[in-house]
C-alpha cells in the first residue's frame, strides 16, 4: 500500500494506540495535519506550543501512557523545548513530533527553520531527523519504545515537509532492533540477597521512595515490602502518592521543604533503601552531611544514577517493581533463615516510637484566625478535605507547590502531578488539562500560584473550547512568593522585582473571558462554599482566586547548600527552637 | 607544548553506529557534563555500519564510571571500552613545519631519521616532517625541534587498540551480535 510520509506517520501513531494528541499546526507540519482529519486520534488544539508539551506530560503522569504532542518547525519547536527538558528531568514519557523545513532547504536559514534535533539533543532521551519517508513507521516504533522503556523520557521526531509528502510503501515493524539500547530490568540476584542481608541488620532504616516507584507501577509491591519489614517510608516530591500518606509508616516528603520527621529520619538513619530516587540536591541538602551514618541500598533502572551523588553499599540496576518483588522474596527467605537470632531483623519499635514522637512534636503548623488574612495552607487543607479522595492534584512551582505537597493526603498513586526537577513555572494549567483528558472521570484540581498562572493561563481557552472541566485554585499572594521568601530570609528583605499585584490582572474577569467560571475568595469562611461550587461545575473550567496572606512562608526549610541538620522550623515552633 | 604523557588521562575506545549526528551526541555529552576532551579521533571500523571513536579525557575533570555510564545511555553507542595506557597500543600522527636554514637543515634531517620520521616537503627556509608513533615519542620529538623554531604543528589525536594477550588462550567460538 502506497502512503505519503504524513499518512504513514498518522497511521503509525494509531498503531501505537495513540488516542489523543496535543498540538498546533503550522507551515512545515501542514502535510501531517491533513490526514489527521480522517484519523481516530483526537487532537486538542492548544494556544501555545509549550502548553501542548505540558499537556502531554500531564497526560503521561496521570495515565502512565506516553503523551503525544505535534507542532510545526522553528518557533514552535523552540517553544516546546521547555516541556521536553521538564520531561527529561522528571523521566516523563512523551513523544514530540515537529515539522521541519524541506530536507533540501535544511541549513539555508529557510523560513521557520531551526536546528530542532540539535537544540533538543541534550533534553531528550533520543531524537530523530527523518530523511526518508520509508523510515517513518520504524522510527515511530523506536520512538515510543525508547520513551516508555528503561528510564522513561521524552523523545522527538523531526519530519521535514518534503519527506511528509514523499510516497512510501506501508509496513508496520514487528519490533525494534536497536543494538545500542538494551535497558536492564531484572536486578542482580546476589545484590538483592546482599540488600536483604543489610536490611536485616538495620535498626534505624528508612525507605527513600522516588519517582521511579510510580514509573515502574511499583506502589503495590512497595507497600508489601513496607508491611513485611516495618521500615518507614519517605516519599519524594516525585513519589508523593506512591505510598499512602494515611499509612502509619509514611513519613511524607523529605528535602528542602520536607517535614521535620522525614528530613531527620534520613539524617539519623543507619540504612537508606533508595528505590527509584536519585539523591537530588533538594533532598540531600549539603551532600557531604547527608545521612552521615547511613549505609545505602540504591535501586535504579538507570545505571548512571548509582554512585552519581552518593556511593551505594549495594547498587542494584533494575526496574523498581521487579527488584522490589525479588527483594520481598529475599527478605522472606532471610527472615526464615535467621528466625530466633535477635541480632537479625530486630524489632524496630524503638525507632518507630522515636519517629512518632517527632511527628507529634514537630507537626506542620500555621495559624488561621477566623477574621484574619486568608492563609494559603488553610485553602489547601480545605481543598483536600472537600474533594474526592482520588482527586488528581496538579501543582505549578513555588510556595503553593510545597504547601500542596506538604498538606495534601496522597493516598493513591498517580494523584500528584508536578514539575520537580526542572521547576517549570506555568506547568500546572496545561498539565492539569492533559491529566483530565487522560482521566476524564476523575476530578482534576490544579493548585497554582499567581505568578505561575500568568505564564500559561491562556490554555484555559483550550480547556473551555474542548470542554475539559479542570479546576484551578490560584493561591494569589500578589508576589513571586518563593523568591520573596528567599529575599526575606537571605537578602535582608530587599525585595527585588517580586511584586505582582493581587488585582492586575483581574483573575475573575480573565477566567470569565476565557470561558471559565471565575470565583474570588477573600476570607476564610468563603473558602468551603467556593470549593463546593467549583466541584459542582462539570461543563467548563473553574478558576478560584484565593486572596492569600503574602507574608506566609514555607516551613520547614533547609537553606540551599546547608546540611539537613540545620532545618529551620516555623517560628511558631519557637518553644522547641532551632535545632 | 604540553607533555601529553604526563597528564592523567583516560582513553576511551567507543564503538558507535556510523550515522550522522553521532559525533555531536558524544561530544555534546562530554561538554554538558563538564568532561574535558584532550583528543578525539573518529573513523569507520572494519564493519562500515560502525565507527570507532578514540577519545582521551582529562581524568581530573571526568570520573571514569560516570563517563562510561553516561556514554552507555546514548542510543547510538554500542560499546564503550576504557583502555589503560599500559594495556593499549597507542599511535598518533604529527605533521610539523620547522624553520630550517642551510646551517641547521642537516641537524633537523638527522633528528627526523632518529625518530623514523619522513621529510614531506622542503622549502627555502623551512621543512615539513611527518612523524608517527606513540604520543610520548611525538612529545619528545617536538621538544627537540622547538629550539629550531616550529612554524606550524598539527597532531591527529591518538588512536588506540587494546594490547593482545601474551598468554595462550583456549580458542572460543565468538558469536557476533546480530546487528
Amino acid at each position: 500500500m502506497k502512503l505519503t510520509g504524513a499518512q504513514a506517520l498518522i497511521k503509525s501513531l494509531e498503531h501505537e494506540a495513540v488516542e489523543v494528541m496535543f498540538g498546533l499546526p503550522g507551515g512545515a507540519i501542514l502535510p501531517v495535519y491533513d490526514p489527521l482529519i480522517d484519523s481516530s486520534i483526537r487532537h486538542i488544539l492548544v494556544r501555545h506550543e509549550q502548553g501542548a508539551g505540558h499537556m502531554a506530560e500531564g497526560y503521561a503522569h496521570a495515565t502512565g501512557r506516553p503523551g503525544v504532542a505535534m507542532v510545526t518547525s522553528g518557533p514552535a519547536a523552540t517553544n516546546i523545548v521547555t516541556p521536553l527538558c521538564d520531561a527529561y528531568m522528571d523521566s516523563i514519557p512523551i513523544v514530540v513530533i515537529t515539522g521541519q523545513v524541506p530536507y533540501a532547504n535544511i541549513g539555508t536559514d529557510a523560513f521557520q527553520e531551526c536546528d530542532t534535533v540539535g537544540i533538543t539533543m541534550p533534553v531528550t532521551k533520543h531524537n530523530w531527523l527523518v530523511t526518508d519517508a520509508q523510515d517513518i513507521p520504524r522510527i515511530v516504533r523506536e520512538a515510543f519504545h525508547v520513551a516508555t522503556t528503561g528510564r522513561p523520557g521524552p523523545v522527538l521526531v523531526d519530519v521535514p515537509k518534503d519527506i511528509a509528502n514523499q510516497q512510501m510503501d506501508w509496513y508496520w515493524p514487528d519490533g525494534v532492533d536497536m543494538p545500542g539500547y538494551k535497558p536492564t530490568t531484572k536486578g542482580h540476584a546476589k545484590q538483592i540477597k546482599d540488600a536483604a542481608r543489610l536490611m536485616s541488620q538495620s535498626r534505624r532504616p528508612v525507605i527513600y521512595a522516588g519517582g521511579g516507584i510510580l514509573k515502574a507501577r511499583a506502589a503495590e509491591v512497595l507497600r508489601e515490602l513496607v508491611e513485611l519489614t516495618g521500615f518507614p517510608v519517605v516519599t519524594t516530591l516525585m513519589a508523593r502518592g506512591s505510598f499512602p500518606d494515611d499509612h502509619e509508616l509514611c513519613l511524607g516528603m523529605p528535602g528542602m521543604h520536607g517535614n521535620y520527621t522525614a528530613v531527620t529520619s534520613m539524617q539519623q538513619a543507619d540504612l537508606l533503601v533508595a528505590l527509584g530516587s536519585r539523591f537530588d540536591d533538594r533532598v540531600t541538602g549539603k551532600v557531604g552531611a547527608f545521612a552521615p551514618e547511613a549505609k545505602i541500598i540504591h535501586v535504579d533502572i538507570d545505571p548512571a544514577e548509582l554512585g552519581k551523588v552518593r556511593q551505594p553499599d549495594v547498587p542494584i540496576v533494575g526496574d523498581c517493581r521487579q527488584v522490589i518483588e525479588e527483594l520481598v522474596k529475599a527478605v522472606l527467605a532471610d527472615k526464615a533463615k535467621h528466625s530466633g537470632d535477635d541480632t537479625q531483623w530486630p524489632s524496630l519499635a524503638e525507632w518507630q516510637t522515636r519517629l512518632r514522637d517527632w511527628q507529634r512534636d514537630f507537626p506542620l503548623v500555621y495559624d488561621q484566625q477566623p477574621d484574619g488574612p486568608l492563609k494559603p495552607q488553610f485553602c489547601v487543607d480545605q481543598l483536600r478535605d472537600h474533594t474526592p479522595d482520588d482527586t488528581i492534584v496538579v501543582a505549578g512551582v513555588g510556595q503553593h507547590q510545597m504547601w500542596t505537597s506538604q498538606r495534601w493526603k496522597f493516598n493513591h498513586p498517580y494523584t500528584f502531578v508536578n514539575s520537580g526537577g526542572l521547576g517549570t513555572m506555568g506547568f500546572a494549567v496545561p498539565a492539569a488539562i492533559g491529566a483530565k483528558v487522560g482521566m476524564p472521570d476523575r476530578m482534576v484540581w490544579a493548585v497554582d500560584g499567581d505568578g505561575c498562572f500568568q505564564m500559561t493561563a491562556q490554555e484555559l481557552v483550550t480547556a473551555s473550547s474542548e470542554r475539559i472541566p479542570v479546576k484551578i485554585a490560584i493561591l494569589n499572594n500578589a508576589y513571586l512568593g518563593m523568591v520573596r521568601q528567599w529575599q526575606e530570609l537571605f537578602y535582608e528583605e530587599r525585595y527585588s522585582e517580586v511584586y505582582l499585584s493581587p488585582d492586575l490582572p483581574d483573575y475573575v474577569m480573565w477566567a470569565e473571558a476565557m470561558g471559565c467560571v471565575g470565583i474570588r475568595v477573600d476570607s476564610p469562611e468563603e473558602v468551603e462554599p467556593a470549593i463546593d461550587k467549583a466541584n459542582d461545575i462539570d461543563d467548563r473550567p473553574v478558576v478560584i482566586d484565593f486572596r492569600t496572606d503574602y507574608r506566609e512562608k514555607v516551613y520547614p526549610m533547609v537553606p540551599a547548600g546547608h546540611s539537613n541538620d540545620e532545618i529551620i522550623l516555623d517560628p511558631a515552633h519557637d518553644t522547641y527552637g532551632e535545632r | 607544548m604540553s607533555n601529553l604523557g604526563d597528564i592523567q588521562h583516560h582513553i576511551y575506545s567507543i564503538t558507535v553506529e556510523n550515522k550522522f549526528g553521532v559525533l555531536s551526541r558524544v561530544a555534546g555529552l562530554f561538554a554538558r557534563r563538564g568532561f574535558n576532551i584532550v583528543s578525539l579521533a573518529v573513523s569507520p571500523t572494519e564493519d562500515e555500519r560502525f565507527s570507532r571513536m578514540t577519545i582521551v579525557v582529562d581524568a581530573a575533570s571526568a570520573p571514569l564510571e560516570q563517563v562510561t555510564k553516561q556514554l552507555h545511555k546514548l542510543i547510538p553507542v554500542i560499546k564503550v571500552m576504557e583502555l589503560h595506557p599500559d594495556d593499549a597500543v597507542e599511535r598518533e600522527l604529527m605533521l610539523v613545519t620547522v624553520k630550517a636554514e642551510s646551517e641547521t637543515r642537516s641537524q633537523i634531517t638527522e633528528l627526523a631519521s632518529i625518530f623514523e620520521a619522513r621529510i614531506e616537503d622542503v622549502g627555502f627556509e623551512s621543512i615539513t616532517i611527518q612523524a608517527a608513533g606513540r604520543p610520548d615519542k611525538l612529545d619528545a620529538m617536538t621538544d627537540l625541534l622547538t629550539p629550531f623554531g616550529i612554524v606550524e604543528l598539527q597532531r591527529t589525536g591518538r588512536i588506540a587498540l587494546p594490547k593482545l594477550s601474551r598468554r595462550p588462550q583456549r580458542l572460543r567460538a565468538v558469536k557476533t551480535r546480530g546487528v
